[in-house]
C-alpha cells in the first residue's frame, strides 16, 4: 500500500518544472484570447455604464475640459422603473422554465442512447446535433408555420416552445457523455443487495449524473437568458426578455450606456446564482 | 438440507455451452469454491445463482425453494464483485449500509450493525471516508462488508482477490477464512488460483468446459485427482503413460513404457488391459545420491537435467535411464538435503508404493 503512495508522490517531482512549463506554454493561448474578448469588453461595458449617450449613438466622451464626464443615470434608470425588475424576473422565469423541460426531456433520451448498443451510439448523438446542420433562423421560422394553424403564434407558449427546441442538444449532449461513463456493474451491485429499479435510478444514477444536469442546466439557462431572436419571432409584446431589451438599447434606443448596464447586471445576476448553487451543493453535501 | 442445490443446469451463448449440466449441492456455513481457468463459465454460473441470468435448462434451488424467476433484488444472495463495484458517490458508512437502507430496517439498527460490521472488517476509523480514499484492500473489506451486513444466505465472491498484489491477497485469503469463520455464512467463492482455492475452502468444485471435473475437499482433490485435467490444473505433477498388468486390491501393477513395471495403489473398477496416465506428485517422488533409493518399490537412476531454485524448495528435473523426464521437489531445510545437486550428476530416484495415483482415460 505505502509502496504506492510514495511512488505515485515522488514522479511528478521527477519533471516537475518541464511539465510546469509546458502547461504553462499550452494555456497561454486560451487564456490570453479569454482576457482579450471577454474580461476587456467586460470592463469596456463597466466604464460604459457610467457613460453619457453619445449624440448620435455611442457614447459620450468620458472627459470633457478636463472633468469626468460620468454618472449613475442608467442606475437610477434601472432602479426607479419596476418594468425592467418584471423583465427580469420573467426572463429567470422563461429560462428556469425551458431548463426544467430540457431535463426532463432529455434525461430518457440520453439514457436511452447510453444503453443502446455501443455502436449504434455514435449514430444516434449524430441524430441529436442533425438539427444544427440547418440555419436557426429558418428553424425559428418552421415554428412560425407550425403555430401558426394552431393560434399559439405570439404566447409564451411558442417562446417556451421554441426555447426548448433549440436548446434541447445541449442538455442532452452533457447528460449522454455522463452517462455513458457509468460502470453498469454499480447497477447491478444495487440490485444485487436488494434495490427495484425505481431506488437504483435514485440512488445510483441520479446521484452519480449531477455533474451532467450541472453542465446541461448551464448551457441551457445562460444562452437562453440571453437570447432575443426567439422571443421577438415567436412571443407576443408581452414576452419580450432581457435579451431583447438589451438588443433593443444597442440597435434601435442608441442608448449604450443603458445597454451596458442591463448586460452587466444580467451578467451579475448570474454570477452569483451560480455561486449560490455551488454553495448550497457543498452545503448539502456536507450535511448528507 | 443442502442450502443451495444446483440441479442439471446448462446455460448456451450461440452454440457455446457455457454452463454444462452442472448439479452441484452445497451445505450450509461451507466455504465452497468453484475453481476452473479463465472462460470455463464460474461467472455464468454464479450470475444463475444471483440472479442476473436464467438457465436455459435445469434449475437452482435455495432451502429447498426454486429460485426460478425470482429477480436478484429478491434474492437473499449477495455478491462481492471482482471490480468491487462499490458506490463512488457514497462514503464507507453509506455504502455498507446500503443493503440494510433497502430491506427497510430501521435507523437504530442500522447504526448497531453498521458499527458492528465496521469492526468486523476492522474499518472503523475510515466509516466517513470515500471509495476513491481507499487503498486496495480497504475497497476489498468495504465490498465484503457490505456483502455480509444483512446476512444472506449465500455471499458470492466472484475472483475477489484478483486485482491484489501478492502480498495482500495472502494476508486477505487469512481474513477471509477468518471472516466465514465468525459469520458463519455460506460462501461460493469463485476463482481460477488453485493455491487460493486449495488455501481457503472446505470443498472445491473443480470446473472445465462449462463442466465440473470433480467435487472435493482440497486435499483429496490435491491427492487423487479423479482425471487428467484435475491433475494437471491443480499444482504440478507428473504424468506417465501406462498400461494396467494387474489389478488387486492392494494395489495395481502398470506397465511404463521403457520403464518396465510400477506398484500403484489399487482403485477401484480397474481392469488389467486397460490403459491411463499414472499421476505423481513432485513431492511423492524422492532424489537422492546413486544407490541411496534402493529401499523403494519404485526405483531407478537418472541425471539432472535441470533445476528451479525458490528458495524453501527446489524443483529437479530429472531424466531417468531410458529418457523418461521426472520433476523432483526437495525442501532445502530437509536434514541432509541441504546439498544441491548440480546439472549433469547422476541420483537415485524413487517412490513408495503407495504414492500417485492411477488415472483413466
Ligand atoms: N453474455 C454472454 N454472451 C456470450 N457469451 C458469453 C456471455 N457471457 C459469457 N460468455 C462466454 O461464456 C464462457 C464462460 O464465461 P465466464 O462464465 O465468464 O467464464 P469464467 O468466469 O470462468 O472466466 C466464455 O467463453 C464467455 O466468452
Ligand atoms: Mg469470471
Amino acid at each position: 500500500m505505502t509502496d504506492f503512495s510514495t511512488d505515485s508522490a515522488t514522479r511528478p517531482h521527477e519533471s516537475g518544472r518541464d511539465s510546469r512549463v509546458t502547461q504553462w506554454l499550452v494555456s497561454l493561448p486560451p487564456t490570453l484570447f479569454l482576457l482579450v474578448f471577454f474580461l476587456a469588453p467586460a470592463l469596456i461595458m463597466l466604464v460604459a455604464s457610467f457613460q453619457y449617450p453619445g449624440e448620435f449613438g455611442g457614447l459620450a466622451p468620458l472627459f470633457i475640459d478636463g472633468q469626468a464626464n460620468l454618472s449613475l443615470e442608467t442606475y437610477r434608470f434601472f432602479f426607479s422603473d419596476l418594468i425592467y425588475a418584471e423583465i427580469f424576473l420573467r426572463s429567470f422565469l422563461v429560462a428556469a422554465a425551458t431548463t426544467l423541460i430540457c431535463l426532463i426531456l432529455a434525461y430518457p433520451l440520453a439514457l436511452t442512447i447510453a444503453h443502446s448498443p455501443k455502436r449504434h451510439r455514435d449514430l444516434l448523438v449524430l441524430l441529436v446535433i442533425l438539427p444544427f446542420a440547418s440555419n436557426f433562423l429558418i428553424r425559428i421560422y418552421a415554428w412560425i408555420i407550425l403555430l401558426g394553424p394552431a393560434n399559439l403564434l405570439y404566447t409564451p407558449f411558442a417562446v417556451i416552445a421554441g426555447m426548448v427546441y433549440v436548446h434541447l442538444p445541449f442538455m442532452i449532449l452533457p447528460l449522454y457523455t455522463n452517462l455513458e461513463k457509468h460502470d453498469p456493474a454499480l447497477l447491478e451491485a444495487a440490485q444485487d443487495l436488494g434495490a427495484g429499479a425505481w431506488t437504483r435510478f435514485w440512488r445510483v444514477t441520479f446521484p452519480l449524473s449531477l455533474p451532467g444536469i450541472w453542465s446541461g442546466t448551464a448551457l441551457v439557462f445562460i444562452p437562453v437568458l440571453g437570447m432575443f431572436a426567439i422571443p421577438e419571432l415567436l412571443g407576443g409584446t408581452g414576452d419580450i426578455l432581457i435579451g431583447n431589451l438589451i438588443k433593443e438599447q444597442f440597435l434601435d434606443n442608441r442608448d449604450w450606456p443603458l445597454g451596458s448596464t442591463l448586460s452587466l447586471l444580467l451578467t451579475l445576476a448570474v454570477l452569483l446564482l451560480a455561486g449560490f448553487s455551488a454553495w448550497a451543493g457543498r452545503t448539502r453535501r456536507r450535511l448528507a | 438440507m443442502a442450502i443451495l442445490e444446483i440441479r442439471n443446469v446448462t446455460r448456451r451463448f450461440g452454440n457455446l455451452k457455457a454452463v454444462d449440466d452442472v448439479s452441484l449441492s452445497i451445505e450450509a456455513g461451507e466455504f465452497f469454491t468453484l475453481l476452473g481457468p479463465s472462460g470455463c463459465g464460474k461467472t455464468t454460473l454464479l450470475r444463475m445463482i444471483a440472479g442476473f441470468d436464467e438457465p436455459d435448462q435445469g434449475a437452482l434451488f435455495l432451502e429447498g425453494r426454486p429460485l426460478a424467476g425470482i429477480p436478484p433484488e429478491k434474492r437473499p444472495v449477495h455478491t462481492v464483485f471482482q471490480s468491487y463495484a462499490l458506490f463512488p458517490h457514497m462514503s464507507v458508512a453509506q455504502n455498507i449500509a446500503f443493503p440494510l437502507r433497502m430491506a427497510g430496517k430501521d435507523e437504530d439498527e442500522i447504526r448497531r450493525r453498521l458499527k458492528e460490521t465496521l469492526e468486523l472488517v476492522h474499518l472503523s476509523d475510515k466509516a466517513q471516508h470515500f471509495p476513491h480514499e481507499l487503498s486496495g484492500g480497504q475497497k476489498q473489506r468495504v465490498a465484503l462488508a457490505r456483502g455480509l451486513i444483512n446476512k444472506p444466505r449465500l455471499l458470492l465472491l466472484d475472483e475477489p482477490l484478483g486485482a491484489l498484489d501478492a502480498k495482500l491477497r495472502e494476508q486477505m485469503e487469512g481474513e477471509l477464512i477468518a471472516l466465514q469463520r465468525e459469520v458463519g455464512i455460506t460462501f461460493v467463492f469463485v476463482t481460477h488460483s488453485q493455491q487460493e482455492a486449495l488455501a481457503l475452502s472446505h470443498r472445491i468444485a473443480v470446473m472445465n468446459e462449462g463442466r465440473i471435473e470433480q467435487v472435493d475437499r482440497p486435499e483429496q482433490i490435491y491427492g487423487y485427482p479423479k482425471n487428467r485435467f484435475v491433475a494437471d490444473f491443480i499444482g504440478t505433477i507428473n504424468l506417465l503413460p501406462v498400461e494396467v498388468c494387474e489389478a488387486t486390491h492392494g494395489h495395481l501393477r502398470l506397465a511404463v513404457a521403457g520403464l518396465g513395471e510400477i506398484i500403484a495403489p489399487a482403485l477401484a473398477g480397474v481392469k488389467a488391459g486397460e490403459r491411463g496416465m499414472f499421476a505423481l506428485r513432485p513431492e511423492q517422488v524422492r532424489v537422492s545420491a546413486r544407490h541411496e533409493a534402493q529401499e523403494l518399490h519404485n526405483h531407478y537412476h537418472g541425471k539432472v537435467r535441470d533445476y528451479l531454485y525458490l528458495g524453501d524448495v527446489t524443483v529437479y528435473k530429472v531424466e531417468l535411464d531410458n529418457g523418461v523426464l521426472l520433476e523432483a521437489l526437495l525442501a532445502n531445510s530437509a536434514p541432509g538435503r541441504a546439498k544441491f545437486f548440480e546439472i549433469g550428476d547422476t541420483l537415485g530416484v524413487g517412490w513408495r508404493h503407495d504414492s500417485g495415483v492411477y488415472l483413466r482415460d
